[in-house]
């Protein structure tokens, strides 16, 4: 950390302050205290208590920030809201998990706020992140701290040096994993790795797969989806593509760390920053990662795809695979059918609608509101640490904001350009937002997708599996429920 | 007089009263703990019952339960959770059928020779282990007999069983080493005793890092060995062995220290007149010590059985329950489902688990601890 990069630290809290203090006067909400759930810091956690302390400066509202495993917020969160506990005032989780949260009436409406909140510029929020993501039924009911997309990332350095290009296909993602693998890519003498990719049960795996099916499966736009027919709310998942994806995501293995089944995506991030991946698939954090001190070894040398796409797609009628086509894949560029998946939709802020006390309940909005604007947002999308990734156009413009964060333009370039492809692409892949989506994936596809990478059992047998889990929940909830909530989701019904 | 009189009278009423309360002393002295263990132990534990028989909803009202009777088990047992729970069962082996046919002859051996022995209770008790015991016997023989996997029910038992049994034996003897006179013995026993202060999610974190192949201070070794590839953590025999491993290192303090009380409350007088007598020291540690510290030794085994079959933290971060669903404990699987706000599954396994430490606890006990402590008496 140089002076100088303390000193615009220092210059960017100032004008902060001044902007939060143009929004709300100073003590305004003297006496009030914010209780937020999210997940263990420093990651989303940690820049919401610097920011909290920023507001309580600025308005008085003390922000107090309480963290609980990823797994246990939407439990923590929905417990408390239910029973009318209530000590939790803001809840910031998954996008996905607002519309469970919200057909019990949990949440806040927040668009009698937003319509009067000069600062919060929803116009530079990128459209699908403002429709889909804070967006529930049409109503604003949650606000973006961050922004997410799964993308595959590649050493430049390392391409450069053996003459490769990056892959575009899944196909090429496993050759090129079995070309490098073996290889020492950070000269410490001992051999690194193809691909490395969070498999670790009850972690991060279940979205890791979802990323490469999504190509495989959707083919026909957003609004088809990639885990059920909307009509009937039956699974699309035993079939040819999705078993195309799970044989493939085991291959990966054969290139990967040896413990790879028990990394999360700490493990892993430890390993591409000490340099030994040639391959990964993650969220956006690992080229802002690439400029910590820890990871000097490839600094700026992460380079991003948008999601890579397959030859051959998923023909509903027949659950068969069939070669691309204007007609089987109408979107799809040079024979290739992309689908670039949002896993996790991004971490959103929600307000508890049982709070009573209106000014409290401003004060809530407020902050999320503060986290959310530009002048906050456009400084913590640049810092790896913090977790949070771009959503807002002004972050994906041009590459100016992310050379002053330390990035080389080229490096810049690539990663604003991976996640503008994504952000632009008709067919990119939604993440599960229906009432059951934390079982219908966290717990079913997890287990199952655990258990076939485990050997013990076959790829049909996980598929099958899932197929009835799937159907067991669907059941639970109300089959025609689910049909409208998965509408609502994917935006083919208001 | 008048004064006098009221002061008698009143002095009458205080002393009734302090009477009263000393009649019901004890009553008063538990009543705080009895209230407190009924708010906040028993009547959860009931209403929980109704979490199990219900499929839970979240409402803007608040929960919202339907009824569905035994459906949140049955699904263990019979329906879509089977594998999960009990395993795959298949066609079983012949070593399973040997191992069967074995276990069901010497427990209905048992049950036989207990009629006319026992009262209809202890009957009643006796068969319920019985069943319970080839119920368990016919399970090992369908799964890991037969080559096919088993579910969280066996792998709780697992961990029970080899854990218990391997921290019982290091525990007792490094509490033996200890109570005999040799120099820095104390110092030996603050190190023994230190993990048991450590928290179970921290001593996860350490043998985590501790066994990491890719980055722990083993990678050297276990290269120069020729095992650059291999990885405890995706067989799932090594990854239960390594489990019980972090488990006992955190626990067998415990059993020490108990262990190494009741070796120290051995009389000596005992051994030294045997060792006149001119006893080996096996045969004074069979024949006096044993004797002397069997009952503490089973009542320890007991309190670790029933805190073993809790056993959650140390799958959950060494492993998350993989490979699949290796290392998955039932307190584990049951956490999973309350994740996914799976509420009824969640307290019907609960339930099952806590059937199982009732079965398996008590039968210990009432065969084993009872026995044991009539036989030292004797």
């Amino acid at each position: 950390m140089t002076f100088r990069k303390l000193m615009a630290g220092a210059v960017m809290a100032g004008v902060a302050f001044c902007g939060l203090a143009a929004t709300s006067n100073a003590g305004e909400y003297d006496g009030i205290t914010l209780n937020l759930l999210t997940r263990p810091g420093p990651v989303i956690a940690g820049r919401l208590a610097e920011r909290g302390k920023e507001f309580e400066a600025a308005t008085g509202a003390k922000v107090v920030v309480t963290e609980v495993p990823v797994a246990e917020i939407f439990q923590k969160v929905q417990t408390d809201w239910t029973t009318g506990t209530n000590s939790i005032d803001i809840g910031v989780f998954a996008a996905g998990w607002g519309v469970e949260l919200d057909a019990a009436g949990l949440i806040a409406d927040l668009d009698p706020y937003v319509q009067a909140d000069t600062k919060i510029d929803l116009a530079d929020i990128a459209p699908y992140f403002r429709e889909f993501g804070q967006k529930i039924g049409g109503k604003t009911k949650l606000l973006m701290i961050d922004g997410d997309f799964q993308m595959v990332y590649y050493r430049k350095d390392v391409f450069d040096k053996a003459g490769l290009q990056p892959p575009k296909t899944w196909d090429d993602y496993l050759t090129l994993a079995k070309t490098l693998h073996g290889q020492d890519f950070n000269g410490d003498g001992t051999p690194d790795y193809g691909s490395c990719i969070f498999k670790k049960r009850n972690a991060q795996s279940y979205m890791a797969i979802q990323t490469v099916a999504a190509a495989f499966v959707q083919t026909q736009g957003t609004a088809q989806g990639i885990h059920f027919d909307k009509e009937t709310m039956k699974p699309v998942i035993n079939n040819e593509a999705w078993k195309k994806a799970f044989e493939l995501y085991k291959e990966t293995g054969k290139y990967g760390p040896p413990e790879e089944l028990n990394m999360d995506i700490g493990d892993t991030r430890g390993l591409f920053k000490a340099g030994r991946c040639a391959l990964l698939i993650e969220w956006g954090d690992p080229p802002p990662l690439t400029l910590e001190p820890d990871a000097a070894a490839i600094k700026n040398q992460l380079f991003s795809v948008a999601g890579l796409g397959t030859t051959q797609v998923l023909d509903r009628a027949t659950g068969k695979l069939v070669p691309v086509t204007k007609e089987s894949a109408p979107y799809a560029v040079d024979g290739i059918n992309y689908a670039p998946f949002a896993a996790w939709g991004g971490w959103v802020g929600a307000v508890n609608a049982k709070i009573t006390d209106a000014k409290k309940q401003k004060a809530a909005y407020e902050f999320l509101s503060y986290m959310n604007q530009a002048a906050q947002s456009n400084v913590d999308v640049t810092l790896g640490w913090t977790g949070y990734n771009p959503y807002r156009l002004s972050q994906l413009k041009d590459t100016a904001l992310w050379e002053k964060a330390g990035f080389t333009k080229e490096a810049a370039a690539s990663y604003i350009g991976a996640i503008n492809s994504a952000l632009n692409n008709p067919n990119m892949a939604a993440d599960m937002k229906i009432p059951g989506a934390a079982k219908y994936t966290g717990v079913v596809l997890d287990t199952e997708l655990a258990r076939y990478l485990a050997g013990e059992i076959t790829v049909d047998e996980a598929l099958a599996n899932i197929e009835a889990g799937w159907e067991e929940i669907t059941e639970d909830f109300g089959r025609d429920e689910q049909i409208k909530a998965l509408g609502l989701a994917l935006g083919t019904t208001k | 007089m008048n004064r006098t009189g009221m002061i008698a009278t009143g002095g009458a009423q205080r002393e009734s009263w302090s009477e009263y309360f000393d009649r019901h002393a004890r009553t008063f002295f538990i009543a705080p703990a009895v209230t407190l263990i009924l708010i906040f132990a028993i009547l959860p534990t009931f209403y929980s019952i109704v979490f199990a028989l219900s499929r839970v909803r979240f409402t803007p009202q608040g929960l919202s339960f339907r009824f569905v009777g035994l459906q949140n088990f049955y699904k263990q047992f019979l329906g879509n959770e089977q594998v999960h729970f009990l395993g795959r069962i298949g066609s079983m082996s012949v070593a399973g059928w040997i191992f069967s046919l074995v276990v069901i002859a010497a427990i209905l051996w048992w049950f036989y020779k207990s009629i006319g022995k026992t009262s209809w209770i202890g009957m009643v008790g006796r068969f319920i282990s019985a069943s319970a015991a080839i119920g368990i016997a016919l399970l090992l023989s369908a799964t890991v007999l037969s080559g096919n996997q088993w579910g969280t029910l066996l792998t709780t038992l697992y961990y029970v069983v080899l854990g218990c049994g391997l921290q019982f034996i290091i525990g007792t003897g490094l509490a033996f080493l200890c109570s005999q006179p040799i120099s820095g013995k104390n110092f030996f026993r603050v190190i023994f005793f230190i993990p048991l202060m450590i928290t179970p999610m921290g001593a996860g974190y350490a043998f985590k890092m501790l066994f990491d192949v890719t980055r722990g201070p083993f990678r050297p070794f276990l290269e120069w060995i020729g095992l650059r590839d291999w990885v405890w953590s995706t067989d799932a025999w090594t990854a239960r062995t390594f489990i019980v491993i972090a488990d006992s290192w955190q626990w067998i303090p415990f059993i020490f220290i108990c262990m190494l009380a009741a070796l120290e409350n051995v009389p000596k007088d005992h051994v030294e007149a045997a060792q006149v007598d001119g006893a080996s020291s096996i045969e004074i540690f069979r024949e006096i010590i044993w004797p002397q510290i069997v009952p503490v030794a089973a009542t320890v085994i007991l309190i670790r059985m029933i805190e073993a079959f809790k056993i959650v933290d140390l799958p959950a971060i060494m492993t998350a329950g993989g490979p699949g669903i290796a290392t998955e404990s039932m307190s584990l699987h049951s956490y999973f489902i309350w994740r996914a706000n799976d509420n009824g599954s969640s307290a019907a396994i609960a339930y099952l688990l806590l059937i199982l430490t009732v079965i398996v606890c008590s039968s210990f006990f009432n065969y084993v601890v009872l026995k044991q402590m009539k036989r030292a008496k004797a």
